[in-house]
């Protein structure tokens, strides 16, 4: 359903955050990200919205080649996949409901959407959606009003809202508590099996991508060096994918030592 | 710099802007020397400020026995205008600051746009709102269209620059979001950009509508109109006590405005 084919991304800068990325998914299908900051798994998934432009090679979602595209088709495109963000990016002066309905946007005309008179379907659906996220009681609310884990769920209605057929997930549990982020990637990972969405979910947190995600892909400075069952990681991956560090003690102890030796190789573009 | 050898005591002193205590001192002589010869240039003459305290005091005497009835219709022409003179004004500069800030926000606008805008509020900004006063009154003659186009200008040069300035900082996770749904332009600016800062864009107005009112009152003792050209008539005339209403008057005027956009930008902040 997804193909990713020898994506490339060199920015103005020079850095080539992709250096030619492959990698296919199915409908329903579920991957974690993971990697070091700066490996470009960012970057990765926002070249498939188009929010970055790649360099090189192509994605096909379905059988449109997102690359492309621009203009009306690639608004058109875009519907089709939802996003969530790692610090909610909910517009935090519009009501939990306009931010919702926003998600309809790429279905609306532009004075529809001005003047707030989404079709009634459209209505519908959010009120469907904030029951199924547990947020029917702030309808009205503003955003910033409430707390990080029910601004997460606003922006999976968000994106459920455009009723996509591929979620890009940015770090959703980055800002969040414990518990909080593990009700968020259960709440998204049901959603994906009730709706058999597929997703990309960029994930920092080892031990919760392998608690929830079946398949992981490990990104490495642009390259992907590990693709396989999230059961598949073992020391010797982790270290392949993070750089060296004692992976079988999980208290935090004697952590900084390494950071810096960690990434040698490979990063001189 | 000083005794690092001895290990132990080592000394921390402010980093100063001048190193060096002589040619500070020397900077600071330097300043007190001219600032005492600057005052004794000042030619005081003694007999015109005895004349001047009695004036002073007469029309501090007509603050208590202010004469609101003998200059009445002059006076209520003289509101009427101002009022006239500030509301116009004021509409009118927000119906072309709003295209303008937007142009001149460097992440909304096309840099060639950007150039344009920014250099429209650097002129329409350049000169003192009497001086753009003066101008009009001599290319339009006396009278309230002059001193309309003045307070106009005045409008477009303030709102739209600070509309830009705030356009730029608004938070660009909100824009990539609401860009994710398959929104366009228009609508990105009106639940991205348009939702972050409308808030200040009312509070800026109103605050507009407090200072222009004010403006309105000056540059009509430069012949463009207004209550201004009415006080400006009765301290020709030496009438102090109706000097004294207008003023009052003014002084009541500006603090409700002042009151009514405080209290406004409260509401919507």
């Amino acid at each position: 359903m997804l193909v990713i084919d020898h994506l490339e991304k060199r920015y103005k800068t020079g850095d080539r955050a992709l250096k030619g990325v492959s990698l296919e998914l199915g409908r329903g299908d579920i991957v974690g990200l993971i990697g070091p900051s700066g490996a470009g798994k960012s970057t990765l998934i926002r070249c498939v919205n188009r929010l970055v432009d790649p360099s090189a090679g192509r994605i096909l979602l379905g059988d449109v080649d997102l690359t492309a595209l621009s203009g009306g088709a690639l608004r058109r495109a875009r519907r089709r996949i939802g996003m969530i963000f790692q610090e909610y990016a909910l517009v935090e002066r519009l009501t939990v409901m306009e931010n919702v309905l926003s998600g309809r946007l790429g279905y609306v005309g532009f004075f529809a959407s001005w003047f707030r008179r989404f079709p009634e379907a459209d209505v519908q659906r959010a009120f469907a959606l904030l029951d199924r996220v547990g947020l029917s009681d702030h309808v009205d609310k503003r955003a910033d009003a409430l707390s990080g884990g029910q601004r997460q769920r606003v922006g999976i209605a968000r994106a459920l809202a455009q009723d996509p057929e591929l979620l890009l997930v940015d770090e959703p549990t980055a800002s969040l508590d414990p518990k909080t982020s593990r009700q968020v990637m259960r709440l998204i990972t049901e959603l994906c099996a009730e709706r058999s969405l597929a997703a990309i979910v960029n994930i920092h947190d080892v031990a919760l991508a392998q608690m929830f995600l079946p398949r992981i892909i490990g990104l490495r400075a642009g390259e992907i060096v590990y693709d396989g069952p999230a059961a598949g990681l073992t020391p010797e991956v982790l270290t392949r994918i993070y750089g060296e560090e004692d992976w079988t003690r999980t208290s935090p102890r004697e952590e900084e030592e390494d950071e810096e030796a960690g990434l040698p190789a490979g990063e001189a573009a | 710099m000083t005794g690092a050898a001895i290990a132990p005591p080592r000394v921390w002193k402010r980093p100063r802007l001048v190193e060096g205590a002589a040619l500070r001192l020397a900077i600071f002589a330097g300043l007190v020397l001219y600032l005492v010869l600057a005052f004794a240039t000042i030619e005081v003459n003694w007999q015109r400020v005895s004349e001047g305290l009695v004036r002073a005091a007469r029309l501090f005497a007509g603050f208590l026995t202010p004469d609101f009835t003998s200059r009445w219709t002059d006076i209520q022409q003289g509101l009427i205008e101002s009022l006239t003179m500030t509301v116009c004004a004021t509409v009118f500069g927000i119906v072309l600051a709003l295209p303008i800030g937007l142009g001149a926000a460097r992440n909304v606008a096309p840099f060639w746009l950007y150039a344009i805008c920014r250099a429209v509020i650097a002129v329409a900004r350049a000169f003192q709102e009497i001086i753009v006063a003066i101008l009009f009154v001599a290319m339009f003659g006396f009278g309230t269209f002059a001193g309309f186009l003045t307070l106009s200008i005045s409008t477009i040069g303030f709102l739209s620059k600070l509309i830009a300035d705030d356009i730029e900082e608004i938070d660009p996770a909100q824009v990539e979001a609401v860009r994710a749904t398959g929104a366009g332009f228009w609508q990105v600016l009106d639940y991205a950009v348009a939702a972050q800062v409308m808030p200040r864009f009312v509070g800026l107005t109103a605050y507009k509508v407090d200072i222009n009112f004010r403006e309105s009152s000056v540059i009509g003792i430069v012949g463009a109109g207004g209550i201004g050209a009415t006080l400006n008539t009765a301290l020709d005339r030496y009438e102090f006590e109706s000097a004294a209403a207008i003023l009052l008057i003014i002084i009541v005027i500006v603090m409700l405005c002042e009151y009514a956009s405080g209290w406004i930008r409260k509401t919507m902040a």
